[in-house]
Parts: structure tokens; sequence; C-alpha cells
């Protein structure tokens, strides 16, 4: 329905202003399937974006116009959804994917037409290694370790710190860049422990970590995981505080975890409950817009992708292909709901995190975290 | 030293679940000689059992968890001895191979079936047995691993005590003996091999419950792995014999522990499997069990 509308209200202001031919982006990303919710709520933050600046006079003087291609979490979906919004609707940037593995399928289309592409949520790194068009506007997994280690240091004043990683690249990417980092701030990695995901026992890694008394215990996995390692760990009566990544970023840690995930903290890219004014009144927007739904840090991820390449174009003064990817390739500091963003070489966002707490069975905003 | 007595502690937690599930699959051996696969998923449907009840019933309280322990154990036997009915039954008599082939058949229904009923999003389990912490110096023991050990002791025993001092008892092992000899002395063995059937299957919600006790995330396909683990422990004590399966659970429950606190977690499946493998090469009926010639 809402893309029905956004389809008139295109066409109403190309009629409106005949002479400027619109802008066409592309999106492509899951609204159906298991999926859904990284690609509808991206939807949710472009199509805010786009409607925002049509409101405001279009870009380059022209209106913008949204082209939308379901990959309905398929593999291979995504290559054909690219194809189709390259070739057919000559989109001038491509928006997408979430998982790596869509953006993964996606670029070498994207670099061969001289397109730009801003992945939305793929952190892992090769992601933007496919050539120079590639960009993303996500952090990747090593910089979250960064984060985490400079957080344990600096604000939990942390010296001794223990690490239990998952052997997932997502996991050890994470611990890699932690353990370096931690020791650089003058901290002491004092154990390493590994678990296999869908593991639900680690008492035996949590007893030989407890001989050590680490300050802080990092846990650098998904939700499930987190929550039970929680869990387990105040039974065997250790005390230190538990932090890690964007993984754990879902209901069912508090759900799972229950009274042992208080006063534990993770980092993620975007929190709704950030007290700087313009997060605020994003979130505020989003609601107004979307029934009063709050936006996650894919919707923000969404919003930020299309103002980047909005902004590139605007400094770019076209919409043509290689002047685009050249301003991109510039971006310093813009100032993103996510975060002030720099464009590195690369082509990674390099960008501050937010830190949250879990407390009182709810998750909250602590403080934002720059590498 | 209290590093290792709180690994073992661990260990033993861990295998007494293990053990509880391998006595189901050492029972149903020891009187049909086949296994039964889809005992790991009567497993899963034991803690979902327990999910929605323990919600119904007060949380942290001992007859609470009790109620859901009994209601579950009862839920599943009635289970255990449907799946038997319709699924092995009508095959008495065929190969064994077909009735094995069925069993993964069954275990695989009920497995898609979990994910279509129950939904493929892990549940988090409600807490129904209170829990404390117990201190003795540096040893910790939660209650939840004290009930899952007394649990699953007082199972073993009552299971002892069934097969070896009761009539039904001395049934079930004369069927397993000698299936037609059996049968001339007067015992149905359709009543006994569904009696088998859903006393293993009682087992199998009891330890269902008490993992989802000590790791409170569940889903339908939450009983491949310890099924797979407690499979194992039946076969390294010796298949058909219950003893053997409890030290088999106890005893790849306390390894996988140890090698899981040690630098070499991530490969804990693979040196529990090596030792049963080694184990094997030398003692091939298991620990416990009694090597016997094939009858032809």
């Amino acid at each position: 329905m809402t893309g029905v509308r956004m389809f008139f209200l295109a066409l109403a202001l190309a009629v409106g202003a005949p002479a400027a031919e619109p802008i066409k982006i592309g999106h492509y990303g899951s609204l159906t399937g298991k999926d859904a919710s990284f690609g509808i709520v991206s939807r949710k933050g472009i199509m805010l974006a786009i409607e925002e600046l049509n409101a405001a006079g279009g870009l380059l003087g022209r209106p913008v116009e949204y082209r939308v291609e379901d990959i309905q979490s398929r593999a291979g979906e995504s290559a054909t959804a690219v194809k189709k919004l390259l070739s057919r609707d000559k989109v001038v940037a491509v928006l997408g994917g979430n998982p790596s593995s869509n953006s993964l399928e996606a670029a070498p289309l994207c670099q061969n037409a001289r397109i730009p592409m801003m992945a939305i949520s793929s952190t892992n790194p090769k992601v933007t290694t496919i050539g120079d068009y590639i960009f993303r506007v996500c952090f990747i997994d090593p910089f979250q370790g960064a984060v985490l280690a400079k957080f344990a240091r600096e604000s939990l004043h942390a010296r001794r710190l223990a690490l239990l990683t998952p052997v997932t690249p997502y996991g050890v990417g994470l611990s890699t860049e932690l353990r370096k980092k931690f020791t650089a701030l003058g901290g002491e990695i004092v154990a390493e422990q590994k678990y296999a995901e869908g593991d639900k026992d680690f008492k035996a890694q949590l007893t030989a970590m407890r001989t050590f008394q680490p300050d802080v215990i990092a846990v650098p996995g998904y939700y499930t995981e987190a929550a039970l390692i929680c869990r387990q760990a105040r039974e065997l009566g250790l005390a230190s505080t538990v932090i890690g990544g964007d993984g754990w970023e879902a209901p069912q840690l508090v759900e799972i975890g229950g009274k042992a995930v208080e006063e534990t903290y993770y980092s993620t890219g975007f929190s709704a409950d950030n007290s700087a004014p313009h997060v605020r009144d994003f979130v505020r927007r989003f609601r107004a817009r979307w029934d009063n739904e709050t936006p996650d840090s894919t919707a923000a991820l969404g919003y930020d992708a299309m103002m980047l390449c909005a902004d590139a174009m605007r400094r770019a003064g076209t919409t043509d292909g290689p002047a685009v990817r050249a301003a991109l390739a510039a971006t310093t500091d813009f100032p993103g709901v996510t975060g002030r963003i720099t464009i590195d070489r690369e082509r990674n966002a390099t960008k501050s995190a937010v830190m949250m707490r879990v407390k009182d069975g709810r998750t909250e905003f602590v403080e934002t975290i720059d590498p | 030293m209290s590093e290792f007595l709180q690994q073992l502690l661990n260990g033993l937690s861990l295998g007494a679940i293990y053990a509880l599930i391998a006595l189901g699959y050492t029972m149903v051996y020891g009187v049909l000689r086949f296994i039964n696969f889809a005992h790991s998923d009567v497993f899963m449907v034991g803690a979902f059992i327990g999910y929605y009840l323990g919600r119904l019933v007060p949380e942290n309280t001992v007859w609470g968890g009790l109620v859901v322990l009994l209601v579950a154990m009862l839920g599943c036997a009635v289970l255990g001895m449907l799946i038997e009915k319709l699924a092995y039954r009508p095959l008495r008599g065929a190969a064994t191979l077909n009735v094995l082939i069925t069993a993964i058949g069954v275990s695989l229904l009920l497995e898609y079936s979990g994910q279509v009923f129950f939904g493929a999003t892990p549940r988090t389990f409600p807490a129904v047995f209170p829990s404390v912490n117990f201190t003795f110096g540096s040893l910790v023991i939660s209650s939840n691993q004290v009930v899952v050990i007394a649990v699953a002791a007082f199972l073993m025993v009552a299971l002892e005590f069934i097969v070896h001092r009761t009539k039904i008892g001395t049934a079930m092992r004369a069927v397993s003996l000698n299936p037609k000899a059996a049968q001339l002395v007067g015992i149905n063995n359709d009543v006994v091999i569904s009696f088998t059937f859903g006393l293993g299957s009682a087992l199998a919600a009891a330890g269902g419950i008490l993992y989802a006790l000590n790791y409170p995330s569940i889903d339908p396909l939450m009983g491949v792995m310890p099924g797979l683990k407690a499979f194992v422990a039946a076969v390294l004590g010796g298949i058909g014999n219950i003893p053997g399966a409890a030290l088999g659970g106890l005893l790849l429950g306390t390894v996988e522990t140890f090698v899981n606190g040690s630098q070499w977690s991530t490969y804990k499946d693979a040196i529990a499997f090596a030792i049963l493998i080694i184990i094997l090469l030398f003692r091939p009926a298991g620990l416990l069990g009694k090597s016997t010639v094939e009858k032809v």
C-alpha cells in the first residue's frame, strides 16, 4: 500500500517539475522470509530519508525516486534483483544488503556497472574489498572489538579481562581486535576460552576462568549463548562484569538471562535512547511516519545509507557514477543518526558506537564511544 | 584442587542428564534390539510440555516443579507408547533395518512437527524449581545441579528396582532374553514392549526437564546433540545394560567438561568421541556389556 503511495508521490513530484528527471535510487533486501525483519526496517529508514529529501525540494533540484526489489531471503536472488535495478530501472545508486552474503552477491554487479553500492548492515570485512564502488554505512566486526576494549579499559576501569569467544568469523574477528586493543591500553588478558555456536553448557570454561578472577568477561557472541553464559557465571559465583557486541541485541537476552544479565553491557551502532538532539529528532520523525514504531539500528542505518548518498551527490553536483563514488570516498565527519561518519580508505564507515546496559530488565543507553 | 572438584561436579551434573537419556536407548535396545532414534525427540517434547505447564504452576516452588516433572513424564510415556503402537508394532518381525529407518522417520516427524506447533525460535524455559546456590569454600553447587543429580540417581535406582524386583521387570528381562520363549510361558509381549517404551520415554521427559532447567533455552531441535551424546554413552557403557548406560553418561559428561575447561575446548566432541573409539577397540561390547555370539 505504502509502496503504491510512494509511487504516486514520486509521480506527482515528477509531474510537478516536468523538466527535472527523477533521481532513481535502488534498494534490495528481504521483505519476506526469515531475514525479512532486516529488510523491512531498512526500507522504512530509506523511505523516510527519501520523503524528507523530496519535502525539502529534492536533490540537485530533482525529485528522488525509490525502487525496491524483494530478494525473499533467498540465496542468488540479490544478484537478480540488482541486475534488474541496474539495467531496467537505471538507478544511480544501490542501497543494501543486510546479511553480508547478500552484499557479496550484489557487489560485483554494481562494481562492473560503475554504480556506487552502499551496504547497510553487512559487517564482514570482505564486502568492500570487492571493488572501489562498494561502500558500507555500518561498522565492521573488528571495529567493535576495539570499542569494547576501550569501554572495558577506560569506562569500567578493568585491568584483568577474560575472553570467551565463539568459534565463528564474527566472534573471532571481534575477539582478536579486542585482545590487541585491550593490551595496548595497558590491560591484561588473563584467560581465553572458546565455545561452539549452539553450545549450552559453559560451566567448564567459566570454572577455568574463575581461578584468574577477571574484572570483565567479554563474550563476543550471540544473545542465546550470552544469556546462558551470564546465568552460569552467576551460578558459579563469578561477579565479573560481562560485556559483548551487537550480537547481544535481542529481547531474548533478558528473557533467557533474567536477573543474571543485569548490569551487563553491549555495543551497538544506534540507540533510540541516545540523548543527542539529532538522534532524538530522528526517532520522533520515524515514529510519526511509521505508526509509532521505534527505529532500531538497522532502520537508522538505512536512513543514513540514503542520506550519505544524497550528501555525496550534492557535493559531486551530479549523479554520475564515478563522480558520486569519488565524493562518497571523500566523506568526512558526516553527521548521521548512527554517529559521525567518515569513509576510510577501505570504504568502511568509521564512526562512534554506543554502549548499552541491561537494567531492570530493559536496555538503556550508557555512552557513545569513539574508537 | 578446588577447580578440579568444581569441574568434576559440573561434569557429573551434565553426565547425569546424558545418563537419563541413555537409559531410554539402552532399555529399548535391550528388549527390541534396535535403536529408537525418536528417543531424543521425546526428550524435546518433554521439555516443551514442561514449558507450557511451567507457566500454569507458580514459579520457584518445589511442588510446582515436581508437578511439571511428573506430568511431562506421564505425557511422554503416553507419547512413547503411541509411537511404539503406530510406528514400530506394525513392523514387528520385519528386518531390523526397516525399523531403524522408521525410527529415523519418526524422529524427523517429531522435530519438524515441533517446528510447526512450537515454532522454530528458541523459547525461554520458566524457572519451575526454586534456585539457590550452596557454597563450600570455593566450591559452588547450584540447586539445579543438586536436583539433576538427585532426580537422576533416584530414577536410576527406581529403574533397577522395577527391572529386577517386579513382575513386569522380570517379564521385560524375559522378552529381552528370548521373545518367543517368553510368549510360550504366557508373557504378553505387546504389553511388555509398550511398558518399556513408556518407561524409557518417561525418563527422556525427565531428562528434558532437567536439561531445560539448567540450560533454559529450548527449541524443537534441542534433542539432537544430547540425544547423540546419550546414544554414545549407551554404547560406551554397553548397550542393553542399564548400569552401563548410567556409567557411560557420567563418564562422557565428565570428560566433555574437563576438555571444555582446558585449552582444547574446540575439540571437545572430537576428544570425547576419540575416547569412545579407543574404549570400543579394546572392549567392543562397551564397558559393562557382555559380548554375545550373534544368533543366526
